[in-house]
């Protein structure tokens, strides 16, 4: 079981593997992979505390229901999967501010996690104005030859690239 | 595989169980990695894309087989073109500040960033939330709109067999990631 403890694996053979994960989940639970919307359900869930009325009248959480379901388990389940990859690999690591962050932007700590944050809240927003992300439309969506999936998945890397472009240089 | 998909306790462990499928196999592909994701949009490192476009070609030839014959159905996303390239270029302009999405940042966090759970999925929550908070208004002002391409998948307007048309264009895939490889990436 040496594989498992190797740090990287293909590029190839982990995206055929999740190839063949999407469609697993497709056949026993009726879904396919995707991230973005767990979020949403916790943005509800939270709001709940404080202000329960006021979500059970909001339209879009009518549609999202703010409950922990099979979505919000498989994004739990990603944290769990990557700390034990990580763990046999021996490449877990607490990080601060990325290496690449830190030898070419800065090495504080207040400016990567306001940067950081700036890019969760506009993701965030994004992500719910496309209708899914990188996993759901990128991987999901596009392979279920859905036209508006190949157009989403194609605008976020061209908005990637003018991003990384402008944080770092073309 | 009715009985199976219906019982909503036993879907909450088979949720946890891919998840944690899922995550392995991002954070062995290295696309947990801020390097990884930003070498990726900086057009210095395809990791990202290799991945995608593997999976997508799996998942749509194994679709290409069990849809026709009714084993799974499809879910292709509500919305519209305006949404897609709006929303999207949203998304991307996080992609590229954040350096992971909301699948990697989830797996960032269990290999041990803490920039991707302060920062990530933190913002990520509160970016949905406010989306959440003024939907009503973007769908009144049509600003947020849904269009004919809404729900909708090339595998309901095909006249042969599905993978007629997904054979070639997997190759045509297969081929540009060959031509990836050939040029150094």
């Amino acid at each position: 079981m040496d594989f498992l403890r190797e740090a990287t694996w293909s590029p190839y053979l982990v995206g055929g593997l999740i190839g063949l994960l999407n469609v697993a989940t497709l056949v026993f639970s009726d879904k396919l992979l995707g991230a973005s919307t767990s979020y949403v359900k916790t943005s509800g869930m939270i709001a709940k505390i404080f202000n329960k009325e006021k979500v059970g009248k909001n339209e879009y959480y009518a549609t999202k229901i703010p409950k922990i379901d099979w979505g919000w388990m498989l994004v739990f389940g990603v944290v769990i999967g990557a700390f034990i990859s990580s763990r046999l690999s021996g490449t877990f690591n607490v990080v601060l501010v990325p290496d690449l962050w830190a030898t070419e932007i800065a090495d504080s700590i207040f400016l990567r996690v306001l940067v950081a944050m700036f890019g969760g809240i506009v993701m965030g927003i994004g992500a719910r104005w496309a209708g899914g992300c990188t996993s759901g439309h990128g991987i999901s969506g596009a392979s279920q030859l859905s036209i508006l999936s190949w157009i989403a998945a194609i605008c976020f890397f061209i908005g990637g690239i003018i991003a990384a472009g402008l944080v770092f240089g073309f | 595989m009715d009985t199976v998909q219906k019982n909503k306790k036993l879907q909450l462990v088979l949720g946890l169980l891919f998840g944690i499928i899922f995550g392995f196999l991002l954070q062995k592909g290295g696309v947990t990695t801020y390097e990884v994701i930003i070498n990726q949009l900086r057009l210095i490192d395809f990791t990202v894309l290799k991945i995608m476009l593997s999976a997508v070609i799996v998942t749509m030839i194994l679709i290409s087989v069990l849809y026709p014959a009714k084993i799974v159905k499809l879910h292709p996303k509500s919305g519209s073109i305006k949404n897609s390239i709006i929303g999207g270029l949203l998304f991307g302009i996080g992609f590229g500040t954040l350096g992971y999405c909301p699948g990697t940042v989830a797996g960032a966090v269990g290999s041990g960033n803490i920039d991707g759970l302060i920062g990530g999925v933190i913002g990520i929550i509160i970016g949905s939330g406010i989306f959440a908070s003024v939907y009503t208004t973007l769908i009144k002002k049509r600003i947020v709109v849904i269009d004919k391409f809404s729900n909708h998948t090339f595998f309901n307007n095909m006249k042969y067999h599905p993978l007629i048309y997904t054979v070639p264009f997997a190759i045509v895939l297969g081929l540009f990631m060959f031509f990836l490889e050939a040029i150094g990436f």
